[in-house]
């Protein structure tokens, strides 16, 4: 369940409250929550004193920063040119098997979410991927499905 | 002072200033989109951008500095083949329905492409593959993403000018756009329609919902009798559109073309300003007594002047802990409105259910204000359509009227007759003056004590203004007030009102009454007055207000005669019973997104 | 020009004992630290190239209490790594090598800006600033860095939107002038260094810039660290000595069949076959912030190119025009060529279009996508016409 509760209040205690621990604070509910839902980025606003609109159009501007509902663990296979020269959409293809959904989409259980995303600076050891916030690097399909089947049990 | 040299020209300039303003020096033409006279820089349409001497890459004019022996050229080959790329590029992204657009030879991208871009387009049109939205949510203004330069005035206007942000830039790369929370329709969210993105948005991506053919058909609709009402800040504006300077008073010729546009009655809003002064300071004096005299510690004070609509939806969605201090009238319009559909009906002897009330306002708010639950005190939309002073020079246009050689008109009766107190109320401090040429008169029996009624300290374009009055030689029944000093401000531009509330919030305000305007300069810049705007052009609108003001014989609200009439006839007193029922509203507290 | 060879070099993660280099350096005045990093020719090590010691001699001439010496670890060039590697290993000298530029310029206060990508690293690289800032508080010297995160925007490696994304904004880049050394960080004096570069001049504080400068070439001095990846048998971090051509690297990285290196990432210049031994990796040749990726002749150049351009279109921040709308221009101008749709001739077009993206945009990422365009266009039209 996604409750904000004192979470945003907490966090603007722990950062302050000042334009520069927007990112901080947007980042750690991420961390917790996974993506940042209206009430949240609301909560946000009203602590620092900024408006909404900003503090959507600041999140909406970082690609890890989601405003859309994400899983528990959100998958983000790389798509730059060395990863998608070495097998890319193998794995992607093996991921979109497994869990039964397509790129942009989130499983039902909200579990997972499979997403691409652009270099993430594992280039020598591609293809790679990060789930939250952990890499996972020379990639097979066989290899992603035993990382994904460990994820499932969790 | 700094000395460059601009196509081959010497300048001088203080240091700090622009490259584009040292060549505006030269009277050379740089052409501009994203940069505004009231906003901030950004430097990112590039239009504007020039060559350097010595310089990697072109630089953009607007947001570069002149520097000590700098040699600029603006209009190399260089310059020339990349500005066209730009204007090329803007258009591929913008949907270039022209002939259909509300905009159309009023738009800055059109006459840019008019310069660099005509013929073939270059580049491949990608409009389609976006998926942009029109946003008509609404009552006062459209939002349509396909028109969008992403310039970011709007955006610089709504933070820095009014301190809302109700719109900020979203996403990146090619899915950036401008962007209410979330995508929110701009009616669900803190937007207040104050409508100053319209007055500087360069292309139509934010123009006035118009309601032109809903009031020609009213027109000529026999069954109608339809009425207008025209805001002080119109008269001195609405000649810009028809060819004048900006400045120039044009009321007389105003009021014949409305005769001319079929309207069965032709008034003045500048009646109910005056009428708003009678019942907003009755309502002050009567909340100092309260305060004074009867020990009230629950009167709120300090008192907020209630007549622009973009400051009342401010306040609701920003400060409502403090709906109490706004004063319960309605604005000028809405009390027209309320009095046309009942007090006028009456007089003049037509069914309410038949007369369809128009107002002209030089706002984009009063579209909203007029729609608003509350504003049916006739049993009727008291106010069925809200103008712009833009949509009147349309329709003078649509009409074939050769404005300028129209004869000048006075307005009908009743609800025409006006003092040069309502005509201020277009102005910053306006409102506050005239309530002072008033109240001052009845606590104490005499004229305010400034030279020719003129109250300086609260004009000017100062974005917070501040005045103290010594009350003295009080007549009897004001006497608790004697030697009592009223304290006063006045802030114009929301981003100002946000510095007095915050004042006020503090616990720092040591004002009995705040006049607040949404606009910039007041009304003369509101927005729904002919575009564009700068300070110059709104100093002028400010200086032809005070101008029509001292032609007027009557000064003073309280001496209007039909204003006398009517609380002898109609209202009975200023914050009488009826006069609640008709003419005070109530406001509510609204989301801070 | 001068030919260095490729000779490997071991000095980013030479073992070093931090402690002694840099109660050296805090023994030094800053006009000694600045003269020995411009007398070293280092040139900032994230791809721009903007010599070091000039940027630490205006930063530290502005008067202003407050400054700040940021380091740019907002590794996202494509085919960049280093920096992860250096923090990974040496993070102990990126802080040590901000402590000295913060000696240097006059700054208290340091800001490592860390890409979210890395964010699995932080738990680590607190440990060793805690360490990091007890050693110098045992030296007796007062300098604290922080670590502030990324979200996923290349742009922010860009110098002014990487300071626009700290003070919590979207990361845009600002207009120029003012340059950061007048007006960085929250509006105040700073020095904006990569990863690499800090590292590398602790370590020409340590062994003095004549050691330095034997190394590399006039206009590219010493070494630096390479990502290697793509086609390569032995993809990795290397660092060598500047100077070497394309050809000498791909006889060391090569499979043999290498067709094309694209040199500095997707901003960078991708050189064919054909001028790899005319080529100068360096300054003086084509740049490189570490980037550098091999094609072999199995590779569709279009595909490359393509994924570039994919790239720059959700990467750039969007406020200027050439930038946002000749990305987009670019992308679908090769898609319609490809396909058929539109002539090859209007590949012309597109290459003015990139000339003019070069000089009109805003920033670094506007101005060099027309690098790889341009390059990859130029040496293999044939294989993005239809």
């Amino acid at each position: 369940m996604y409750q904000v509760g004192n979470l945003v209040k907490e966090l603007s205690d722990k950062h302050g409250r000042v334009r520069e621990s927007l990112m901080p604070i947007l980042q750690e509910i991420v961390q917790k929550h996974n993506y940042l839902n209206d009430e949240a980025m609301v909560e946000v606003a009203r602590e620092l004193d900024i408006s909404a609109a900003e503090v959507y159009g600041t999140a909406s501007f970082y690609t890890f920063l989601d405003t859309q509902v994400k899983g528990k663990y959100v998958i983000r296979v790389c798509k730059t040119i060395t990863c998608s020269m070495k097998g890319k959409s193998d794995i992607i293809h093996t991921i979109e098997d497994m869990l039964k959904i397509r790129v942009g989409e989130t499983t039902t259980d909200k579990q997972f979410s499979l997403i691409e995303t652009n270099c993430i600076g594992w280039c020598h050891k591609a293809p790679a991927i990060l789930i939250n916030e952990l890499p996972y690097t020379e990639l097979t399909p066989e290899k992603v499905s035993e990382i994904i089947k460990d994820y499932m049990q969790k | 002072m700094i000395n460059l040299i601009i196509n081959d020209q010497k300048v001088s300039v203080q240091a700090g200033t622009t490259v584009l303003a040292a060549a505006k020096k030269l009277k050379i033409n740089i052409p501009t989109l994203c940069n505004h006279d009231d906003l901030c820089v950004a430097g990112n349409c590039r239009v504007c951008i020039v060559e350097q001497k010595g310089a990697r890459t072109l630089i953009a004019s607007c947001a570069t500095p002149a520097t000590e022996g700098m040699e600029i050229h603006t209009n190399t080959l260089k310059v020339r083949n990349a500005r066209k790329h730009i204007v090329e590029l803007l258009l591929s992204e913008h949907r270039s329905d022209c002939t259909k657009c509300y905009k159309n030879q009023n738009c800055e991208l059109q006459s840019l492409a008019n310069e660099f871009a005509f013929g073939d387009h270059i580049f491949l049109d990608l409009v389609e593959d976006k998926k942009y939205s029109i946003d008509r949510s609404s009552p006062s203004f459209i939002k349509d993403d396909s028109k969008c330069i992403r310039c970011q005035r709007c955006v610089r206007t709504c933070s820095e000018l009014q301190y809302i942000s109700a719109i900020a830039v979203a996403n990146k790369g090619a899915h950036q756009k401008i962007s209410s929370f979330h995508d929110r329709p701009m009616s669900h969210v803190v937007c207040t329609n104050c409508g100053q993105c319209v007055n500087r948005c360069p292309t139509g991506a934010l123009v006035e919902k118009t309601y032109i053919d809903q009031v020609w058909d009213a027109i000529y609709d026999p069954d109608k009798h339809v009425v207008v009402q025209t805001a002080p800040a119109v008269r001195v504006a609405l000649g810009e559109d028809l060819g004048y300077d900006p400045g120039e008073r044009v009321t007389g010729k105003m009021v014949n073309a409305l005769k001319q546009l079929g309207f069965n009655s032709v008034l003045d809003t500048d009646f109910s300003a005056d009428l708003t002064i009678m019942e907003e300071g009755t309502e002050l004096l009567v909340r100092l007594k309260k305060a004074l005299v009867d020990g009230d510690t629950k009167v709120s004070l300090p008192m907020f002047t209630s007549c622009s609509p973009g400051w009342i939806k401010f306040i609701e969605h920003k400060y409502p802990e403090f709906l109490p201090n706004l004063s319960t009238c309605k604005s000028p319009q809405q009390m027209f409105g309320a009095l046309a559909k009942t007090y006028y009906a009456k007089k003049r002897n037509i069914d309410p259910s038949k007369i369809v009330s128009v107002s002209i306002m030089p706002c984009t708010a009063k579209k909203f204000e007029a729609d608003r639950p509350e504003m049916r005190a006739s049993g009727y939309k008291d106010v069925d359509y809200v103008l712009t002073t833009r949509e009147l020079a349309v329709m003078i246009k649509q009409a074939g009227l050769d404005f300028r050689n129209l004869e000048e008109a006075i307005y009908d009766s009743i609800m025409g007759e006006s003092t040069g107190a309502a005509v201020i109320f277009g102005a910053t401090g306006g409102v506050m003056e005239a309530a002072l040429r008033t109240a001052y008169e009845i606590v104490t029996g005499r004229e305010v004590p400034f030279g020719n009624l003129n109250i300086t300290p609260v004009r000017g374009m100062d974005g917070v203004k501040e005045a103290s009055i010594k009350i003295e030689g009080c007549v009897e029944a004001w006497s608790f007030l004697e030697g009592a000093e009223l304290k006063i401000a006045i802030a114009h531009g929301l981003v100002n009102a946000n510095k007095i509330m915050k004042l006020v919030k503090e616990g720092n305000a040591p004002y009995h009454f705040i006049e607040i305007m949404a606009c910039p300069g007041g009304c003369i810049g509101g927005g729904g007055q002919p575009i564009p705007t700068n300070m110059q052009i709104r100093k002028n609108r400010m200086k032809a207000i005070y101008s029509e003001d001292e032609n007027m014989v009557l000064r003073k609200s309280h001496l209007n005669p039909e204003v006398v009439a009517i609380y002898k006839e109609f209202l009975d007193k200023p914050n009488s019973h009826k006069s609640h029922e008709l003419l005070h509203t109530h406001y509510v507290e609204r989301d801070n997104f | 020009m001068e030919n260095t060879g490729l000779n490997k070099v071991d000095l980013i993660f030479e073992k070093i004992d931090n402690k002694e280099v840099l109660a050296k350096a805090f023994k030094m005045t800053k006009e000694e630290i600045i003269k020995e990093v411009l007398d070293s020719g280092l040139k900032g090590r994230g791809g721009a190239g903007f010599p070091t010691g000039m940027k630490w001699k205006f930063t530290s001439e502005e008067k202003s209490p407050e400054k700040y010496i940021v380091c740019n670890a907002d590794e996202g060039e494509p085919g960049t790594f280093k920096d992860r590697e250096i923090l990974d290993r040496v993070s102990n000298k990126v802080h040590g090598g901000m402590a000295i530029a913060g000696k240097a310029i006059g700054a208290k206060k340091g800001v490592v800006y860390l890409r979210g990508e890395y964010r699995y690293m932080l738990p680590k690289l607190m440990i060793e600033l805690t360490s990091f800032h007890k050693m110098i508080k045992e030296i007796g010297y007062d300098f604290n860095i922080e670590y502030r995160m990324g979200s996923g925007a290349y742009i922010c490696g860009e110098e002014s939107a990487l300071f626009e994304s700290i003070e919590g904004k979207r990361g845009e880049p600002r207009n120029k002038p003012p340059y950061p050394t007048v007006s960085g960080l929250f509006e105040k004096p700073t020095s904006i260094n990569n990863v690499e570069t800090l590292v590398t001049a602790m370590m020409i504080v340590k062994h003095g810039a004549k050691n330095f400068i034997q190394y590399g070439t006039k206009d590219s001095r010493g070494s630096k660290v390479f990502s290697v990846s793509g086609d390569t048998p032995t993809p990795g971090i290397f660092e060598l000595e500047l100077g070497m051509t394309v050809l000498q690297f791909v006889d060391e990285f090569g499979d043999g069949d290498t067709k094309a290196v694209q040199v500095g990432g997707a901003s960078g210049f991708c050189v064919p076959r054909k001028k790899f031994a005319e080529t100068i990796i360096g300054f003086e040749g084509v740049p490189t912030g570490g980037s550098m990726k091999l094609f072999n002749s199995s590779r569709s150049m279009y595909n490359v190119l393509h994924n570039y351009l994919d790239f720059f279109t959700e990467e750039s921040c969007g406020q200027c025009t050439p930038c946002r709308v000749g990305c987009q221009q670019l992308l679908k101008g090769v898609e319609k060529v490809k396909k058929g749709e539109a002539k090859s001739t209007y590949l012309n077009e597109l290459m003015k279009l990139a000339d003019s993206m070069k000089i009109a945009a805003k920033c670094g990422l506007g101005q060099s996508v027309g690098n790889a365009f341009k390059s990859i266009v130029g040496n293999f039209k044939e294989e993005i016409i239809y």
